[in-house]
C-alpha cells in the first residue's frame, strides 16, 4: 500500500532537499576569498576535533555537555540507523532495537534541552532556537513509535492509516527541521557547518591543546585592504561564523557588552550570516548590540559591511580580550574577523576614530605612539647603569623596555624589574634608543602597514647582536614579539631565542634561588590577567607562584584565569574610546573589591593604568616586579 | 562652479624625530582644498617623485598629485610660477612656515611678487566663493577671527587654527598617481649656503602678574593683552607710522 511508504518516501524527499539546501550553503562559503586547507586530514580529525576539543568547551558547563552529547550522540546513530531501516530496508530486529536505543536516548537529551529552554538566560537566542527542542522531541517520538512494530513490539500495520498519516506529519516536522533545517539555515545548520568548521577551521593549532593567537599578516599593496565585504573574508572563516550556535557564551563574557558599548559579539557573528548569506537581522532573535534596535541592518556577501550591515563603532568597541574566543564552545574566531574589518577601515577609507590617527602618525613619524623624541627612550634609565646592547653585542638577556619607557607610572615597574634583575646577577642588557614601539597598538587599530614596517625594523635591529632570552615587562610586546614577529623574520633575529614575560623569567629566577625575598606582610592579595598574558599566551601559573613565594596566598577574582575580565585597555580600546554606559576598568575594579582584596597584583603596565585609572578610593594597583622588589632582601657588600 | 584649487605641499620634518612626514600646516592646505574642490584639489610639490612622505598627502584621498621634478638644490619658486601661470588657477594654498627646505616660508611671497597675487597670510578657513570673490577668514591670536574679501586669484598660507589634516589612508596612497614632470631648476645659491641648526625656544618676555586669586590669575592667562602702551596711528604719513615702528625695534633692542 503506498500510505505504508510514505514515510520513507518522505525521508528521501526530506533528505535529497537538505541535500541540496547544503551544497547551496556550500556555494556561499565559497564566496569567500582561497584558503589552503587540507581536505582529508581535515576531515579524519574532524571527529577528534569535536570530541575533544569542542566538548572540552562545552564541558565547562556539564548540563549543557551531557545533554548535547545524549542528543546530538542520539540523533547521528538514529540518522544513520533510519537510513538502514527506511531507505535501505534493514530488517534485522536488532538494527530496529539499535535504532530505538538511539532514539530513547535523544529524547532524554532533548528533554533536556527543552527544560533549559523553559526559562532560558538572556545570552541565548530565542526564535526558532525555541522550537528547536520540540522539533526534536517530535523527530524522536515519531520514530520511536515508527519503529515499534519494525522491533515486533507492535504487530506490522499497527494503528492504521491514521496512524501512518500522523506519523508522516512528524517525520516532516522532524526531519524538516533536523535535515531539511540544517541545509537551508535552520538552527540545526550549526551541526552541518560545525562540522566542516572543525574539519577546515583557519587555526588547526587551536586543537589537541594548542594556543594560536597571532594575527595573520594582511597581505599588502594589493587593490584593496582589509576586509570590505563579507566575500572578501577567507571561505573558511565564512564557514566559521555560520557554525554560531547562538549560545551567547561569548556575550555573557564581553567586557564591552557589558560596558553598554555597541558591541555583541553573538549578534556581530550573525551580522557576519547575514552577510554572507544576504538579507536583514529581522529574524535575529537574540540580546542586540547595547543601545542599537535590531532589525535594521542589511548586508550581501558584495556590500561594504560598515555600509549598513554593522556600524564602525561596534567594531571599534573590541579590546581585543579574546574571552570571547575562548568562551565560543564553536571556536569561532572573532578578534580575527574584526580586525580584519577594522583593517578596511583604518588602512583604506583613513577612518580610525578619536585618537587614532594621531596615534597612528605619532608611530609612524616617532616610533612611539606619544611622539616622543626616540632620542629620548632611553632617558628613564639614566641612573640605571643598564648596558646597551649595541655597545656589548652580546648579553644572556634583553630586557625589552617597551613604550612604558615613556610614561613615569610605567617606569617604575621597569626600575623594580631592573631591581630584581640586579639582584639576581642577570647578564642584562637594554636595546636603548635602538628599539621601536612593537607594533601592537597599530596592529590592533588595523593598520597593518605599520605593524610590519616596525616589525621588519624591530627584528632588523635585534639580528644584529645575541642573546639567549628576550624578557619583557609589557603582555602586548610579548605577544607581539612571540607570537607575530615570526611572520617577518626573514634573517631569524629571533631564532632559538626564547621570547618571556618577566613574571615567567622572575619565576624562573626565583625557583632557581637567585632572589632572595621577605613574606608578604600586607592585606589581601588578589591577581587581574592581563589578557595578553593569559589568552594569549597561555601564562597563568608564573604569576601566582610568585605571589606565593612571598607567602602570598591569592584571593581569587570570580572571573580569572582563561575567564578574566579585560581591564579595558586592549585592543587600542582607550584611543578609540567608543562611548558605553560604564568603564570597562570600573567594572574590574568591583570584581577586584568583590574579594576584599587591598592589594590587586598585575602583570601588564596597560592594566596598571587602566586600573589606577579607577576613582579612590579603591584597592592599590601594582606589578608584580613592583610587589617583589618591595619585598627584596638586598644584601650589604 | 568649482573653483580650481592648487595645494603646495612639501617634506615636513617630526619636531620630535626629524624624521620626514606629512608636513602639519600644508596637511591642513590639503584639507582646505579638499573642502573646496574635493577630489579635483590639484596638489604639487617641487622635487622628488619617488619620495615616500608624498604618499601621505594622496592617502587623504586623492587620486593623484603633481610632482614637478627637480633637483634637491634647485630653486622651487620659478617652477612653480611657471607651473602656476599655465594652468587656470584660482587658489594657491601654502602653509605659513616651512617645516624643512624652502617650502611654505618665504615661498608663498616670493610666487605672489612672481604672479603679481595677493597673499593672504593666516588664513583659518575659505568660507565661499562667489563671483570671483572668496570670503576668507583670518586667523588672529586667543582665537580670534578677521572676515576678509579676497578676490581671485591669491595665495593663502594656511594658519595652525585651520581644520587638521585628515587621516591619511595606506592603501589609497599607495595607489594614488604620481605625476612627474621634468623641469629644469637653477640652483637656489642662496639656499646652497644656508646652515642648518636646529631651532632653540626664544627667550619669552615674563608678564608679572599681580593676581591675589586663582580667578585673577586665570583671567590673567586668558585676557586679551592690554596693548596699555600700544598705540594705533591710522591717519599719521606713511614716514611718521615707519619712524614709530624704527622707536619700537630699537626701545626694543632688535637693531641697536
Ligand atoms: S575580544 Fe573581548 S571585547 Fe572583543 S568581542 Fe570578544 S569579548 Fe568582546
Ligand atoms: S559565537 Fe560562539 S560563543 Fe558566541 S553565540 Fe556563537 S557559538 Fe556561542
Amino acid at each position: 500500500m503506498v500510505i505504508d511508504w510514505l514515510p520513507s518516501i518522505l525521508i528521501v524527499v526530506l533528505l535529497a532537499l537538505g541535500v541540496i539546501g547544503a551544497l547551496r550553503r556550500i556555494s556561499l562559503w565559497r564566496a569567500g576569498q582561497p584558503e589552503k586547507v587540507n581536505l582529508i586530514a581535515g576531515l579524519m580529525a574532524m571527529p577528534g576535533r569535536y570530541l575533544n576539543d569542542l566538548h572540552h568547551v562545552v564541558e565547562r558547563d556539564k548540563y549543557m555537555s551531557r545533554t548535547h552529547v545524549a542528543t546530538a550522540g542520539g540523533f547521528v546513530l538514529s540518522m544513520v540507523l533510519v537510513i538502514a531501516v527506511y531507505v535501505f530496508h534493514v530488517e534485522q530486529k536488532i538494527v530496529a532495537w539499535l535504532l530505538l536505543g538511539a532514539l530513547v536516548l535523544m529524547l532524554c537529551g532533548a528533554f533536556f534541552v527543552f527544560k533549559r529552554r523553559l526559562n532560558p538566560p538572556s545570552r541565548l537566542s530565542k526564535g526558532p532556537w525555541m522550537r528547536l527542542p520540540k522539533s526534536l522531541i517530535t523527530f524522536a517520538l515519531t520514530f520511536i513509535v515508527l519503529t515499534l512494530p519494525v522491533a515486533g513490539v507492535l504487530p506490522e500495520g499497527f494503528g492504521g492509516v491514521l496512524l501512518t498519516l500522523i506519523l508522516s506529519v512528524g517525520v516532516i516536522i522532524g526531519l524538516g527541521e533536523l535535515i531539511f533545517g540544517m541545509g537551508w539555515g535552520g538552527p540545526m545548520k550549526h551541526a552541518f557547518a560545525g562540522a566542516l568548521h572543525l574539519a577546515f577551521h583557519r587555526r588547526p593549532e587551536r586543537f589537541g591543546g594548542g594556543r594560536s593567537t597571532g594575527l595573520k599578516p594582511a597581505p599588502l599593496g594589493d587593490e584593496s585592504h582589509g576586509v570590505a565585504k563579507p566575500s572578501d573574508f577567507k571561505w573558511n572563516q565564512l564557514l566559521g561564523f555560520d557554525a554560531c550556535v547562538q549560545c551567547g557564551k561569548c556575550e555573557a563574557m564581553c567586557p564591552a557588552f557589558a560596558a553598554g558599548q555597541p558591541l555583541n559579539p553573538k549578534k556581530l557573528i550573525q551580522d557576519m550570516v547575514v552577510g554572507l548569506a544576504g538579507g536583514t537581522d529581522a529574524k535575529y532573535a537574540g540580546s542586540p548590540y547595547p543601545g542599537k534596535e535590531v532589525g535594521h541592518a542589511k548586508g550581501g556577501a558584495n556590500n561594504i559591511i560598515t555600509a549598513g550591515l554593522i556600524e564602525a563603532d561596534t567594531l571599534w568597541s573590541c579590546t581585543t580580550c579574546r574571552a570571547c574566543v575562548e568562551e565560543c564552545p564553536m571556536m569561532i574566531e572573532h578578534v580575527d574577523a574584526i580586525v580584519d574589518m577594522r583593517r578596511f577601515l583604518t588602512m583604506e577609507k583613513g577612518d580610525t576614530p578619536n585618537k587614532g590617527s594621531e596615534v597612528l602618525e605619532n608611530i609612524i613619524a616617532t616610533d612611539n605612539p606619544n611622539g616622543y623624541a626616540p632620542g629620548s627612550r632611553t632617558n628613564w634609565a639614566a641612573d640605571q647603569n643598564l648596558p646597551v646592547i649595541k655597545e656589548k653585542k652580546q648579553a644572556d638577556v634583553l630586557f625589552w623596555v617597551s613604550d612604558g619607557a615613556f610614561d613615569m607610572r610605567s617606569q617604575r615597574i621597569l626600575r623594580s624589574f631592573v631591581k630584581l634583575m640586579k639582584a639576581a646577577n642577570v647578564d642584562v642588557a637594554i636595546l636603548g634608543d635602538e628599539e621601536r614601539d612593537s607594533g601592537d597598538v597599530a596592529r590592533r587599530l588595523g593598520d597593518d602597514a605599520t605593524f610590519q614596517s616596525l616589525a621588519k625594523r624591530n627584528l632588523a635591529t635585534l639580528s644584529q647582536y645575541s642573546f639567549k632570552k628576550i624578557v619583557t615587562t609589557d603582555p602586548h610586546a610579548y605577544h607581539c614579539l612571540r607570537n607575530e614577529y615570526a611572520d617577518f623574520d626573514t634573517e631569524g633575529a629571533l631564532k632559538g631565542v626564547e621570547v618571556l614575560h618577566h613574571t615567567t623569567f622572575l619565576n624562573q629566577l626565583v625557583q632557581a634561588g637567585a632572589l632572595k625575598l621577605d613574606t608578604f606582610k600586607g592585606g589581601k592579595v588578589t591577581y587581574h590577567d592581563p589578557c595578553y598574558l593569559g589568552r594569549y599566551n597561555g601564562e597563568y601559573e608564573a604569576p601566582r607562584d610568585l605571589l606565593r613565594s612571598l607567602g602570598i596566598e591569592v584571593a581569587e577574582m570570580e572571573r580569572s584565569r582563561f575567564r578574566s575580565r579585560c581591564c579595558g585597555g586592549g585592543g587600542g580600546a582607550p584611543i578609540t574610546d567608543i562611548p558605553g554606559e560604564r568603564r570597562i576598568a570600573d567594572m574590574r575594579m568591583e570584581d577586584v573589591t568583590a574579594t576584599g582584596a587591598e592589594l590587586v597584583a598585575v602583570g601588564c603596565q596597560q592594566c596598571t593604568a587602566m586600573l589606577e585609572g579607577v576613582v579612590e578610593p579603591r584597592p592599590e594597583v601594582k606589578d608584580i616586579a613592583e610587589i617583589l622588589a618591595g619585598q627584596l632582601i638586598e644584601e650589604v657588600h | 562652479m568649482q573653483p580650481n584649487v592648487v595645494s603646495l605641499v612639501s617634506i615636513g620634518r617630526h619636531p620630535q624625530s626629524g624624521r620626514a612626514r606629512r608636513a602639519e600646516q600644508d596637511g591642513r592646505g590639503v584639507e582646505l582644498g579638499l573642502k573646496l574642490a574635493g577630489e579635483k584639489l590639484s596638489v604639487l610639490h617641487v622635487g622628488n617623485p619617488e619620495e615616500p612622505v608624498l604618499r601621505q598627502y594622496v592617502g587623504m584621498g586623492l587620486p593623484a598629485m603633481t610632482v614637478l621634478k627637480q633637483d634637491e638644490t634647485a630653486d622651487a619658486v620659478p617652477a612653480l610660477s611657471d607651473y602656476l601661470q599655465q594652468e587656470k588657477i584660482d587658489i594657491v594654498l601654502t602653509g605659513v612656515r616651512s617645516e624643512s627646505g624652502e617650502s611654505s616660508g618665504m615661498v608663498p611671497y616670493l610666487l605672489a611678487e612672481k604672479l603679481g597675487w595677493p597673499v593672504v597670510a593666516r588664513v583659518a578657513d575659505i568660507v565661499s566663493i562667489k563671483d570671483g570673490v572668496a570670503e576668507v577668514l583670518l586667523a588672529l591670536p586667543r582665537g580670534q577671527r578677521r572676515s576678509v574679501t579676497v578676490k581671485l586669484p591669491f595665495i593663502a598660507s594656511v594658519d595652525n587654527a585651520a581644520a587638521p589634516a585628515r587621516q591619511s589612508a595606506f592603501g589609497p596612497g599607495q595607489r594614488a598617481r604620481m605625476e612627474s614632470v621634468n623641469t629644469h631648476g637653477e640652483v637656489d645659491q642662496i639656499r646652497v649656503n644656508w646652515q642648518e641648526a636646529p631651532a632653540k625656544p626664544r627667550p619669552k618676555r615674563l608678564k608679572t602678574v599681580k593676581a591675589k586669586t586663582a580667578a585673577d590669575r586665570f583671567k590673567a592667562a586668558t585676557a586679551k593683552p592690554q596693548g596699555g602702551s600700544g598705540k594705533v596711528m591710522k591717519n599719521e604719513s606713511a614716514a611718521e607710522k615707519a619712524k614709530a615702528i624704527f622707536d619700537l625695534l630699537i626701545e626694543e633692542n632688535v637693531i641697536r
